[in-house]
């Protein structure tokens, strides 16, 4: 586990960068945190990092939006999704094949995604901008990348 | 191409609807089914249950929209449908029946742009409305500030750079436990609460015409967090302010800018009373006509896909039968 602190929605757009920069096409990433947490801001980061220079809007009306970058981005969200079944109407595996994949409220879902993929939990810290950033990766291929995450996130790491 | 009788079909998100609309102006009828009560126990729409009603909803009211209209299907003279933006289970209900429908009855299909089946519900009301005109298009799905310069003619000034405005209002309303949908609950709670308790970001609010509504629902959980016991009505109010005062004060200075004839509101939000009240109060002082649909035009509905059709059909044509659901689909811009 890598625990991450930011102080505003930049720092937290900033830490996505830097995971962005460690993806690789089919990478599932299943973002978790209350409303407000930073979910969204995390994917604007990311696909920001991955070149796509289009707003990143909240995915929740459309359940899916997809981003053309140096890699395509799949933005997903869950917050509607309450039953498994549901899931399904997702179209997770076909979004796989294409890019990489974030998940906004995963959590929701969690037995219909893949094993493999890289938990980014975040929650409310001290003041209102704080926030904690726990990524867990799951999955050989993600804690193969274990180290070179934490090395790309030194400047956030809670230590 | 001209059709005089056409059938709309809209299936985007939770409406079933299906209307008939003679030369784009001239209602005959228009049905909605509403989802509300199915979704109300998921907080939001949940696309397996948006797109199954569909299914068992459609054809019935098709029937009673055909009925209504007092008209045969051999006098209705093209089938139109909304084909984006949208759920994409959803709108592939609407869009193959609506394809089914043209072919066996060889008339013309017409795919629509649900947001530009938005601009035209005011034509519906009031087909005279003198353009430019500024359009303040808030729903759960889309916020954006457009400018209508003639038919079929516009330009998207601004849109929502992260949530929608009604998406606000559905998060921050579930968030405090009052239940779905989050817009007719917090307008109503707010009568009796102060929109000034509290004081709410105003996100964007000075620079450009892209709205932001994130940072303000952020705001209301983390006022909550930290005052548990700030009481439930004035919370609904001023949250309601920050976002109406954005929302207004965009469109009035889009209106300055652009000389616009009159300003005008679609989507569902266009039903929240404190909007409308801002909105006309805006217009008396600035001297713009002001346009405020009816709650039934503002929401999602098929005779404003019929009226959209009309007008597309004149200009380009049939739609080609290859054409399918685009859940991202934009307006088009000129």
């Amino acid at each position: 586990m890598i625990l991450c602190a930011t102080e505003s929605v930049d720092g937290t757009r900033a830490v996505a960068a830097a995971v962005a920069g460690l993806v690789a096409e089919g990478d599932l990433l299943v973002l978790v945190g209350d409303l407000g947490a930073g979910k969204t801001a995390f994917t604007q980061g990311f696909a920001r990092a991955l070149g796509v220079d289009e707003p990143v809007t909240s995915p929740t009306f459309t359940l899916a939006n997809r981003y053309r970058g140096s890699m395509t981005v799949n933005h997903l969200d869950a917050y509607r999704v309450e039953a498994l079944a549901e899931a399904e109407d997702l179209a997770i595996p076909e979004l796989l094949e294409d890019g990489v994949t974030l998940v906004e409220w995963g959590d929701n879902i969690l037995p219909a995604l893949p094993a493999a993929h890289l938990e980014v939990r975040i929650t409310l810290g001290e003041g209102d901008d704080d926030r904690m950033l726990e990524l867990n990766p799951a999955g050989s291929s993600w804690q193969a990348r274990s180290r070179s995450l934490a090395e790309s996130l030194d400047e956030w790491i809670v230590r | 191409m001209s059709a005089d009788r056409i059938l709309g079909i809209e299936t985007s998100c939770d409406e079933t609807a299906a209307a008939v609309v003679s030369r784009g102006t001239d209602v005959m009828s228009s049905v909605v089914s509403s989802q509300i009560e199915l979704h109300a126990r998921y907080g939001g729409v949940v696309p397996e249950v948006a797109s199954r009603a569909h299914v068992e909803l459609l054809m019935p009211v098709v029937a009673q929209a055909v009925v209504e209209a007092g008209v045969e299907d051999r006098e209705i003279e093209a089938v139109a449908a909304t084909y984006g933006p949208g759920l994409v289970g959803a709108l592939l209900v609407g869009v193959s029946a609506a394809k089914a429908m043209s072919m066996v009855w060889d008339v013309p299909f017409v795919a629509v742009n649900h947001l530009e089946a938005h601009l035209y519900a005011s034509f519906l009301e009031e087909p005279d409305l003198e353009m430019p005109l500024v359009i303040l298009l808030v729903s759960g799905g889309h916020t954006s500030l457009i400018v209508m310069e003639d038919h079929l003619r516009y330009r998207v000034l601004g849109s929502t750079v992260d949530d929608a405005a009604g998406e606000a209002f559905d998060k921050v309303a579930r968030h405090l436990g009052l239940g779905y949908p989050g817009g007719p609950v917090i307008d109503a709670l707010s009568v009796d609460g102060d929109p000034n308790a509290i004081h709410f970001p105003r996100a964007m609010a000075k620079d450009g015409w892209d709205f932001s509504f994130s940072g303000v629902k952020t705001s209301v959980v983390n006022h909550v967090r930290k005052n548990p016991d700030t009481a439930i009505p004035d919370l609904a109010a001023s949250f309601q302010e920050a976002v109406v005062d954005v929302l207004i004060d965009k469109a009035r200075r889009a209106a300055r800018e652009v000389g616009a004839k009159g300003l005008c509101l679609g989507g569902g939000v266009a039903a929240n009373s404190r909007l409308r009240e801002k909105l006309l109060d805006v217009c008396v002082e600035d001297g713009f006509r002001a346009f405020l649909p009816s709650r039934a035009m503002c929401t999602d509905n098929a005779a404003m896909v019929a009226a959209a059709a009309w007008w597309r059909l004149e200009a380009d044509g049939p739609s080609p039968l290859n054409i399918g659901a685009d859940p991202s689909l934009r307006l088009p811009v000129h």
